[in-house]
């Protein structure tokens, strides 16, 4: 499957990545080639089989239903680009 | 008391018992190594201060006696692992400044074990990389040369800058993280051993996350000994991460008795590559013999979807990571892009994305985007999904008749130039993972050990891959082969 210019675009915006104009072209071309490398996975058989979803077949456990931590928040704005008043700021959202 | 920073763990545990040096003369000596080593970029941070606290903490420790085996051994940190209060920004400038209020379990584990951290290591961005050139801080320069050559050479990656710093003995040991090869590329690279355990051995929390599903912590030391004291302080159930494993930690030092007679030493037909450098093939032929020699049983084994497992890692782990790293959006840490006025809140995250990630992180969370998106999901993510199912199926079937670990060698080639794959496709660098990759996608447990020299001089290793939870096996076939190799080569000091 070789990816567009358009294509390039709508998966920069998926992403979230600024991608100007220009580099779309070439970020289509490096992305095809990578697709194209992956290709390789239709040579295979999965007929009936399962996909790997769990690394070492084990249930994972269950903690208790209890707070364990909590009252940090400057802890945890501390490293914020932007933080006023005890919360993180961002530009306007609604209009 | 000269050139202590050249220890071993295992010398040093010894030396720092019977009083022949403290644990702050230890520490003196690698910091100053470390800081000597600047043209290697290897080290992102030096926490000299902190260390001389942590390594008279130690003295004192082992004055009262019954101290914990790692107690003051000076370490390196990758980058990746989250230190309180120390820079931890997986070498990307989207974390620029970023100081974690918490510790990483596994650097927890290190420091209730009493060891040293004496700084942060470099690496390939988010660990994304195999040669340290995609780090925002610039890459790291292997202290290792061709011979009659000063030309620059990676100290391969993600984990280069771990590689280079136990290489040069600018500290014992170091932590790295493996998500395809991450560990041991750069451990064969420089000459050291390197340690991928059983994925859930060692836990996740606090480490930078790449690939969930692939991601493990390792030790990166001088010898196979070193690994086995260190994994044990790294390893252990973490309840705050839920896919650790709730398994009792075995004594794996102990499991080193070097006797293998009688193990079956698998090895995969579908490892010889067309095109693959006569002195690997020769490296793979010599290590057969030298297990041979040790008494072990060399089997010939076929692990039929090899071939698939490179594609299929570069489908699930750009996947997992584009998720992972949709966390870095310019709100709650690290890099903000400015705005002009008129835009919103959407050109701010594709902006900071665009300024803060490096090219080849970018690459792979569009590549992670457009496999997971609508449409596209069935045909790449899932069947990559399944196709790892059969990768895991052809280790578990070796191992089912009896195999009990599986040789092969630990790169493709030896270290290459810095540059050198510059205008490379992206392809012919994801080659560099080709033998370890098979590894992470089905969660067991790999070692790289130095088993030899290239025609120019430079180390080349071989891996040994061990049944799922059997690292102490693993490491004592690992062991074996260390000493029938007897490698002892240093890069000469030329910085």
């Amino acid at each position: 499957m070789s990816i567009d210019k358009n294509t390039a675009r709508r998966v920069a915006h998926l992403a979230r990545i600024e991608v100007a104009d220009a580099g779309l072209e070439p970020l289509a071309a490096e992305l095809s080639g990578i697709l194209a490398f992956m290709e390789q996975l239709n040579e295979v058989d999965i007929e009936g089989v399962e996909p790997m979803t769990s690394v070492t077949p084990m249930a994972l456990k269950r903690r208790a239903d209890v707070v364990t931590d909590g009252n940090k928040r400057d802890d945890i704005l501390a490293n914020a680009p932007d933080a006023r008043e005890g919360f993180f700021a961002v530009p306007k959202v609604v209009e | 008391m000269a050139e202590l920073n050249k220890l071993t763990i295992a010398a040093a545990r010894e030396g720092l018992r019977k009083r022949e040096f403290t644990a702050v003369e230890l520490t003196e000596a690698c910091s100053a190594a470390a800081a000597a080593a600047a043209p290697l970029n290897a080290w992102t941070v030096l926490t000299a201060e902190s260390a001389l606290a942590q390594a008279a903490k130690a003295d004192a420790a082992l004055a009262k006696g019954d101290a914990p085996a790692m107690t003051g051994i000076p370490l390196g940190i990758k980058d990746l692992f989250a230190t309180k209060g120390v820079q931890t920004q997986a070498a990307s400038n989207i974390l620029a400044g970023f100081k974690p209020p918490y510790e990483s379990t596994v650097t927890q584990n290190l420091w209730d074990n009493g060891a040293v951290m004496i700084g942060k290591l470099n690496m390939d961005e988010f660990a994304m990389g195999s040669s340290n050139e995609t780090s925002a801080y610039g890459p790291v320069t292997s202290p290792w040369r061709r011979e009659g050559s000063d030309t620059a050479l990676t100290p391969g990656g993600s984990s280069g800058g771990s590689a280079a710093a136990v290489a040069a003995d600018t500290c014992l040991a170091a932590t790295g993280t493996d998500t395809g090869g991450s560990i041991r590329q750069p451990a064969a690279f420089v000459g050291i051993t390197g340690v991928k355990p059983t994925y859930g051995r060692c836990s996740r929390w606090g480490v930078v996350a790449f690939a969930s599903s692939l991601d493990q912590a390792g030790p990166m030391t001088k010898t196979v000994r070193d690994s086995a004291i260190m994994l044990g302080a790294m390893a252990g159930h973490d309840a705050k991460d839920s896919t650790s494993a709730d398994l009792p930690v075995p004594d794996f030092e102990a499991a080193l008795t070097g006797d293998i007679r009688g193990k079956k030493i698998g090895i995969p037909r579908e490892y010889r590559l067309d095109g693959m450098p006569a002195e690997i093939d020769t490296l793979w032929e010599q290590g057969r013999a030298m297990l041979r020699d040790a008494g072990a049983e060399i089997v010939d084994i076929s692990l039929p979807h090899t071939k698939f497992a490179l594609p299929a890692y570069y489908v699930i782990a750009p996947a997992e990571a584009s998720s992972n790293l949709a966390r870095y959006d310019g709100v709650r840490y690290g890099h903000r892009a400015k705005i002009k006025a008129g835009e919103g809140i959407t050109e701010m995250y594709e902006r900071t994305r665009a300024e803060g990630f490096g090219r080849e992180v970018q690459r792979r969370v569009m590549i992670g985007s457009y496999v997971l998106s609508a449409g596209f999901y069935d045909a790449y993510y899932l069947r990559a999904q399944k196709v790892r199912t059969l990768i895991r199926q052809d280790f578990e079937q070796a191992f089912a008749a009896g195999i009990d670990a599986i040789l092969t060698p630990a790169t493709p080639s030896a270290a290459f130039g810095l540059g050198e794959k510059a205008n490379a496709d992206p392809i012919e660098m994801y080659l560099n993972d080709v033998f370890t990759v098979t590894v992470n996608l089905a969660g067991l447990p790999g070692i790289a050990v130095p088993a030899g020299q290239s025609s120019e001089n430079l180390p080349l290793g071989l891996q040994i891959i061990g049944r799922p939870w059997e690292e102490g096996d693993m490491m004592n076939v690992a062991y074996a082969l260390e000493r029938a190799v007897g490698y002892a080569s240093k890069p000469d000091q030329w910085w």
